[in-house]
Order: structure tokens, then sequence, then C-alpha cells
């Protein structure tokens, strides 16, 4: 097996995390896809790790995942922030911007 | 010596801050202060030409250079002032009538309670005028120019409780902001050619220039000149601002504003010289202007208005005779002083005549005034000798030159010059003659005032009672001593500057001069002058002095209804200016609400109708928006791939 | 491991590795965005990125694969278990699209990306893999280690920091300061009264012997449930039991078992107990 084809289960995951992104209304659950995307780019990374030979790619993995759990930390205080004062966490009610 | 020529100007320019910043103290002390400015001025003047008179003739220019306005590479404007025999002529003119229609306006305004403000204007006016004939360029000349457009505007509306002066104030502004215009450009095209506005530079390098541009440069100056000094085709404003006091008018017509247009022209002479086709539309212009404002002149009643006719049709014989190149120049000049003299007097006079008669200004409603009123009749009947060119008089000497010098213009165009003056000299007897028997021969034809609710005084501050007879009377001393040294002038300065042809060498080394020689003699030149002289006072006599004049005008012919319109000028401005500007501006607009408009509306209403399809993928969800985000990026992708695969 | 990494193929024991897990990977992404309940999204989630936990570690990745489960599948999954039942564990979402087209375009979008990705990937040469094994030779911690405290040592302080601030961030948006002083119980009774509705207190949830009923309103006489009986925030998710209609089943049960005790009636003594249970489950 060529380890190429963790770039293709990277690309799929990614992309079903977007897709996720878009149909799902529960900001949970968007929010999961968010970080199902941000694993398959880490998934990524890593294999460019081994296919170059040097670690910057896990080190970027590691940053990502710093990242992400700082972002998750906030955006789940948003979502309860959010679910505090409207009772609901879907994305579509916080619709106040459209004209 | 020469660092007084800027006092001359500073002297008025000063009253008229002081005049008009000054506020009520000053009411009571306001027009001793205004006149003895402009007295300074005129002594200034004096001892200036004193000290001119002692040099000898080509050391006589003086130059000052007060400050550099505005100092750019290239472009170097100065406040600098230049004296020479030109303008001294008129530094005395000016000044000096100038500072006896002050002494006049004293005992004029007397009742008016914004005299302060009035003399303010006066001196401003003053001022003004001194800094357009002192100017050693065109750029300042031009801002002299200005400042007597302003001060005339202020002094014809000075009554502007009275609409008909408010908007003779604006026609006299409006109509000269043409004239300006010719005047600016004519300035720019000068900086173009010549890289200077300075006359001296200008004037001397009038020989290496095209005649194309030359000829520009001149067509602009004279339209310069007509709406200053109320030419044809930009002298409608003329008969209006009579609405002004009377020694506005006395001022504008004689000193002031109207002989800025004859100084322009012959302080430019070297480029009229050099630019034939200029100088024929300045003598044609003249010409024309000659006859129109004489034949005005002929059919007003409103004794001011005859009088504007006259200022007009002398103003072109000016014209005329400094289109005649230098056999004119100094004869336009002299004849514009001896002019001042006696148009002075006669708008003094009028004023005179209409101060004893309750502000009537209706020549038909005056007559048999000699005996009430001596002093004016006298003073007023000499400046009338003077200005129909009774041989001896001011008017006579110069005149008669002028049309020596039309005569001698040569070819068909002299003889028709020549006629033309003649004509003109003729008309100008016929019409002040007639002026003359109207006011004061014949019997009474007074009329009780008029009520001042229907018809409000003209002059404010004068009790006139309605109903009541006029009592005419001679008016105060400060009135008349100005008038009887006017009559002066009026009988004896044309005597004098023809002494040696004194006048002619004085003005000799700025405006050139040459001989004239007329086809025919000059004997036979004055002759005929004093035989149409004689036939038009004949005409008038046989007209007003045999029959009695009716109170009420008749109808009189075609050409007489006419000329009471001011021969249709206002009508003519009217269908052709206004309507055409208003045609013009109608299908501009129509142009502007169908095409620009059209253009406009259609592309904002585009815009907005794609904006109203567009905003409804603003829907406020932020899904909707990720999508527009995915798909774009997918679309990056591929435009990268894509490019990349290339 | 780290020797067969070396190689430009993988070993049939990572291919067979791979193609098992990167299925379940992909089955549990799958499941993230299909479950109907967060929480059942959640779980999915969970375990998909325990495999790729796996995957890292399969790769040379040793670091990244412990932490991935520490940090990811340990930490932040729990912490978004946490606001799954904060908001609401047993809420299901309704996977019926709102917004006109939007599921298409999602899809024509993810579709048309994922396309994009493997033809990109497809085209890229990625033939050779030299693997981590000199990379790894000094220990694969070690060798992260030395990257990030030299060459990327400001992007790790900096990084620190945004930690930081996000816990501080967090704590500020979810935490409310009392701008005023609670009601007390008095004041709280006098506002009833002005108001003049409840003057009593509320009523007690419906206690229905089999559960513990918190979650169960309380029947008024005519058999209807009173949702005033039920908790505020059970109320606003929309977590109220309703058992009324299973009540006067039972009633209606009771009285044919007694009939049918007296004699009387058809029998079907048994149904309607079992019956109901099953419905209650359900919900």
């Amino acid at each position: 097996m060529n380890p190429v084809n963790y770039l293709y289960l990277a690309a799929l995951l990614f992309t079903i995390g977007a897709a996720g992104v878009l149909i799902r209304r529960n900001a949970i659950v968007v929010f999961m896809c968010v970080e199902l995307m941000l694993n398959a780019c880490n998934l990524a990374l890593v294999a460019f790790s081994r296919m170059h030979g040097n670690l910057d790619g896990q080190i970027i993995a590691f940053f990502t995942m710093v990242v992400a759990a700082a972002e998750v930390v906030v955006g789940l205080a948003i979502i309860v922030s959010l679910f505090r004062s409207r009772h609901s966490a879907s994305v579509d009610d916080a619709s106040l911007m459209k004209l | 010596m020469e660092n007084l020529i800027a006092l001359l100007v500073a002297a008025p320019l000063l009253g008229a801050a002081v005049l008009l910043c000054g506020g009520r103290r000053l009411d009571r002390a306001g027009h001793w202060l205004g006149t003895l400015l402009a007295a300074a001025s005129f002594v200034i003047g004096a001892v200036l030409f004193f000290d001119m008179l002692g040099r000898g003739a080509e050391e006589r220019e003086l130059h000052q250079h007060l400050f550099s306005w505005v100092p750019v590479e290239g472009f170097q404007a100065d406040i600098a002032f230049q004296l020479d025999q030109l303008s001294m002529t008129f530094v005395l003119l000016i000044t000096g009538v100038g500072t006896l229609i002050h002494v006049y306006s004293i005992g004029y305004m007397e009742h008016d309670e914004r005299r302060r403000r009035f003399f303010g204007y006066l001196n401003l006016f003053l001022s003004a005028m001194l800094l357009l004939v002192l100017a050693d360029n065109y750029l300042l000349l031009y801002f002299g120019w200005e400042g007597v457009g302003l001060a005339s505007y202020l002094l014809i509306g000075f009554w502007q409780h009275k609409p008909s002066a408010a908007t003779a104030a604006k026609k006299a502004f409006l109509v000269n902001r043409v004239g300006d215009m010719g005047l600016s450009i004519a300035i720019m095209l000068m900086f173009t050619t010549f890289g200077t506005f300075t006359f001296g530079p200008v004037l001397a390098a009038t020989g290496e220039t095209s005649e194309g541009m030359l000829t520009a440069i001149g067509l602009m100056l004279l339209l310069a000149a007509c709406g200053k000094s109320a030419q044809v085709p930009l002298q409608s404003w003329l008969g209006d601002a009579m609405e002004g006091p009377t020694p506005v008018s006395a001022l504008i017509h004689a000193a002031t504003m109207v002989t800025a247009g004859v100084y322009l022209i012959t302080r430019s002479g070297a480029i009229f010289n050099a630019a034939p086709d200029a100088q024929l539309a300045v003598v044609v212009v003249g010409a024309v202007t000659l006859l129109f404002g004489a034949i005005v002149g002929c059919a007003k009643d409103d004794i001011k208005k005859a009088l504007a006719g006259s200022t007009m049709s002398q103003i072109g014989y000016m014209i005329l005779a400094a289109g005649l190149g230098p056999i004119g120049y100094a004869f336009a000049i002299m004849h514009l002083v001896t002019h001042g003299f006696f148009k002075a007097g006669l708008f003094l006079g009028a004023g005179s005549v209409m101060h004893g008669m309750n502000d009537e200004v209706d020549m038909r409603k005056y007559g048999g005034l000699r005996k009430y009123m001596p002093v004016t009749f006298v003073t007023f009947g000499l400046g009338y000798l003077a200005i129909i060119g009774f041989p001896g008089l001011s008017g006579f000497w110069s005149k008669d030159k002028i049309i020596e010098a039309a005569f001698a213009k040569g070819g068909t165009e002299g003889w028709i010059l020549g006629a033309v003056t003649l004509l003109g000299a003729g008309i100008t007897a016929y019409y002040m003659t007639r002026v003359m028997i109207m006011t004061f021969f014949g019997e009474k034809r007074w009329q009780p005032a008029p009520d001042p609710d229907k018809a409000p005084s003209a002059e404010p501050g004068v009790e006139v009672h309605p109903g009541e007879m006029p009592h005419p009377h001679e008016s105060p001393r400060s009135m008349t001593i100005p008038m009887i040294l006017l009559a002066f002038g009026s009988v004896f300065a044309g005597g004098l500057f023809s002494l040696n042809s004194a006048f002619v060498n004085w003005l000799k080394p700025v405006t050139e001069f040459e001989h004239g020689h007329p086809p025919i003699s000059a004997g036979a030149v004055t002759a005929s002058t004093v035989v149409v002289l004689l036939i038009g006072v004949g005409i008038a006599y046989a007209q007003y002095g045999r029959r009695p004049v009716p109170v009420v005008a008749p109808r009189g012919s075609l050409l007489t209804r006419a000329a009471r319109r001011d021969l249709l000028q206002d009508d003519f401005n009217h269908i052709v200016l206004v309507r055409g500007g208003e045609h013009l501006t109608r299908s501009l607009v129509y142009m502007d609400h169908t095409l620009v408009d059209g253009v406009v509306n259609g592309t904002a209403a585009s815009v907005g109708g794609l904006s109203g399809r567009l905003r409804r993928l603003q829907n406020g969800f932020a899904r909707s928006y990720a999508v527009s985000m995915f798909g774009g990026t997918a679309v990056l992708i591929a435009a990268t791939l894509l490019m990349r695969g290339v | 491991m780290s020797a067969l990494a070396a190689a430009n193929a993988a070993s049939t024991g990572e291919a067979v590795q791979f193609w098992v897990l990167g299925t379940i990977a992909v089955v549990g992404a799958l499941g993230t965005i299909l479950m109907k309940k967060a929480v059942h999204s959640a779980l999915s989630l969970a375990a998909t990125m325990i495999i790729l936990a796996v995957f890292y570690l399969a790769n040379g990745a040793y670091f990244l694969g412990v932490v991935q489960i520490i940090v990811y599948t340990g930490a932040i999954m729990m912490l978004f278990l946490f606001v799954v039942m904060l908001v609401g564990v047993t809420a299901a979402d309704s996977l019926k699209e709102t917004i006109k087209g939007q599921r298409w375009l999602a899809l024509a979008c993810g579709l048309g990306f994922g396309i994009l990705l493997v033809a990109g990937l497809g085209r890229a040469s990625l033939d050779t893999f030299e693997g981590l094994g000199t990379a790894n030779a000094g220990g694969n911690v070690e060798g992260l280690a030395a990257l990030i405290f030299t060459t990327y040592v400001f992007a790790f302080e900096i990084t620190g920091a945004l930690l930081i601030t996000a816990a501080v961030g967090a704590m500020v948006l979810t935490h409310r300061e009392r701008t005023e002083r609670a009601l007390t119980q008095r004041e709280l009774s006098e506002r009833r009264v002005r108001e003049g509705k409840h003057l009593p207190p509320l009523p007690a949830p419906g206690v229905y012997a089999r559960h513990n009923a918190v979650d169960i309103a309380g029947l008024l006489p005519d058999g209807t449930p009173s949702e005033l009986t039920v908790n505020r925030t059970l109320r606003a998710r929309g977590q109220i039991r309703d058992v009324s209609r299973q009540a006067l089943a039972d009633l209606a049960a009771l009285e044919q078992r007694a009939q049918e005790r007296l004699g009387r009636g058809p029998s079907e003594p048994q149904a309607s107990r079992p019956q109901g249970r099953k419905e209650e489950n359900a919900q």
C-alpha cells in the first residue's frame, strides 16, 4: 500500500466535515465537524511529515491541536452563552444580520 | 517723489475703510472726513503734477514698487504703480472732479441718514479708479477695474429699498461682468503670449507678436472697454444706473467709471496700433454708440436719462478717437477731460434742479426755472454750450479735433466716420438744446408732488408733502460752488489745452502722436461743425421753443418710441439673451432629464435591481455564507489546478 | 513500525490496518454528520479521532498519537459532551433542511471539492516517501522537542499565550456578574402577590409512581398535564414527558380489570400495561 492513501483519507474526511458544517444546524455538531476537518488536516500533515522525512509537519499538527483546543474552549463558551440567551443551539436562529 | 503715488490711492481707501467700518460714531463728521481725504488725494496729485512739470518730457514717468503680490517662479504679480502723463491726467480729473462731487454731496445727501456710508462708497470708488489708472500692470489694473465695478454696484443700488435701484445695480454689475470677462481673458492671453502683464514689457513686445494674437487681445480689451464704458452692445446698464443718487451719476459719467474703457484702449495703444482689425472694431463700436446714445438722448423725458444718453454718445466719440490710432489718442483723452468737466457740471445741475423740484425728473414737468435757480441756470447753460461744442468753449476744442481726426482717417472710412461724427455733433446740439429749453425756458408746467404711497419719493430725506406744488429754490452753497468751479472748467479747459497744442504735447511721450491730414481743410471742418451745430439748435428751438411743450408726452414716431425704450436695447437683450438663454437652458434641461438622467437613472435602476436580487443571497444564515465560501474555495482550487495543469 | 515507514510502500500489516480502520473512520465521520442526536455525533467523532490516533502512530508520529488521544479524545470531546449535556442530551435535531437549496448546494460543493482534492492529489508527484527513520532516530519526542524549543520557540510561546487568552475569554463569555442583589424569598412572594398570579407555590410535578418524575407534568383534574409543575429548564428544552394519555389508558385498563374480576365484559387483561411502558421508553 502506498502511504499516499492517508492523504486520500484525509481529503475524504475533510470533505465530510465540510459538508457537515454546511448541512447541520446544531451549533455543537457544526463545531464537531470543524474539529473533524482540523483532524483531517492533521492527518495530512503527519502523512506529509512521513513523506518528507522530517518532523516539521508533526510540529505544525501539534500547533494545530493547541489552537484547536483554544478554539473549542472559546467556541463552546459562545454556544453556551448563546443557548442561555436564546434557549436554542441552532445556528439558523442567530440570523439577525439578514436584511 | 514717487513714494507719494501710493498715497494717492491710499488716502481715499483709508477714508472708505474708516467710514465703512467706523460705525455710527462717525455719522456726524463722516462726510467731512471723506471729502477731506478726497481733497488730500487731489493735493497729492497736484504736487506730483507740478513736480512732473518740472522735469523733462522724457523723464516724467515715475514708478513705485510697493511689494510683490504673487511672487511665483514664472508668474510675477506686483503691487506697483506707474505715474506718467496719461495717468497724471486721469489722477487730476478723478481727484479734482471727485472732490467737487464730494463737496456737492455734502449738501445733496444732507437729509439721508446713511450719508456716512455714501461717502465711504464714494471714497472706495475714487480709490478703485485711482488704482485702475495708476497700476503698472494689467493684473493690478484688473483689480482696480473690479473695484470700480463693486463701488458702482454699491452706489447705483444705494437706495436699495427701491426695487428699481436694486435691479439697476444688479444689471450694471452683471453687464459689467461680461466686459470683465473680456479683460480677464485678455490678461490671460497676454500672460501666455508675453509671459508678463506689466505695461512696459507687454507694449514693447507688440512688434514681435503675431497679428492674430494681438487682434484677439485687442478684441477682448475692447469687450472690456464696452462693458465699463457703456458702449454698444454692453450699453444697457448706463440708463438704469440713473437710479443712483445724482452725485453718483455725475461721478460715474464724468470722472470715474465710464472713462476706464477709454483709458484701457489708450493705454494699450501699442496693441491696437499693431492690430488694425481690432482698431477697426473699436472705431465701429465708437461710431455706433455715438449715434445710438445721441438718438436715445433725443427721446428721453427724464433729465438724467437724457444726460445718460449724451454720456454714451460722448464716450462713443472718445472710443472712436481712440480707435483712430496715434492721430486720435490725445484727442480722446482731451475730450475725456473736458467732458469730465461739463458732464459733471450738467449732472450736478440736474441734481440741483431735482433738488428744487421735489425730485421730479420728468422735464415735461419743469419749465421756466431760469428765474428761480439762477446759479444752476448759468452753470448748466455753460455746460450746455460746452457740450454742444459752441465755439470757444471746452467741448468745441476737443470735439472739433476728433471730427478732424475722423476725416483724417482717410479713404471711404474717413468720410463715413467724419460724417457720423458731424451728424453726432448735430444731434448732440439738438437734444441738449431740448433739455435746456424744456428745463429752464417756456412756461411753468409744474405738477403737484405725487402721493408718496403711490409713487415713493425717489430720494428719501427730502420732505415731500403730497399734493404740494414745488417751490423751486436755489440749492445751498455746498452744491452751487462745485457747479461754478466745474463751469469754469467747462468754459476754459478746452482752450487752455489747445493753447500751443499743450495737451497733445503733454501726452505725446505716452500715447504717441501724429498729425492727421484731413482731406478737407481744418477750417472747413470747423465751419461745417458750427453749421451742423446751429442746425441742431435751430430744429430744437423750432420744436420746443416756439411751441408749448405738452406735459404728457405725445405718442411720437416709431423711432421716438423706440428711442424712449433705449432703442429697444433691453428688448433686444431680453429676446436674444434672456429668451435665447431660456431656450438653451430648457433644451439643456430636457437633455439632462432624458439623456443624462436616463443614463444615470438607468444605471442606478439596473444596479438597484441587481442589488435587490443579490440581497436575497444575504439571508443572514451563517450556513449559506459558509456554502459560498466553500464553493469559492473549490473554484480557487480548480483554478489553481487548471493553471498548474496548463 | 518505524523501519517499515522508511520503505516506499507500507507493509501488508499496515495496509490491512489502514483499510479496516480507515473504513471505520469514514463511517464515524459520516455518523458525526448524520446522527440526529448530538451525543451520538460526539461519540462517532470520538471513534474517528481514536482511529486517527492510531494512524498517527502508524505514520511514526508517536507523540502526536498519544497527544491526540489525551487532548482530543480525552479533553476536547469530553468538553463537547459536557456542553451537549448542558444543552440537552436527549434533544434530537431535525435533519429537515430549512434553507432552500442549501442541502443540494452543500452536497454539490462538497462533492466538487472532494473530487478536486482527490484530483489534485492524484496529479501531484507523491511517489517518494522518505520515511521518518532518520528523523526519529533520536526518538520522536526528543526530535519534536528539539524543533519546538529552537525553530518554533516563538510560535510555541505564542500558542501558549493564545491558550491562556482563550481560557480567560471562555470565562468572560460564560461568567455572568450579578448587577443587582438577588431577590429574597419575601420579595419574591410579595411580587407574586402584586402580580396576582400563582399566589401559592408552584404545584409539584406529577408524581407518577413508577418514575423519578421531575420531568413529568402533574395532571389537572381533567387529566391534562400542567406545564407549570415542571422545572423551567426542562420546559425550555422541551423535555417534558407527557403521560396523560397513558394515565387515561391505565385508568381504562383498571376499570376493565375490575369489570373482568366482576365477571363482566370481554377479557384483554394484560395488554395495556406493557404497551404503556413501551411507549414511555420510546420517548
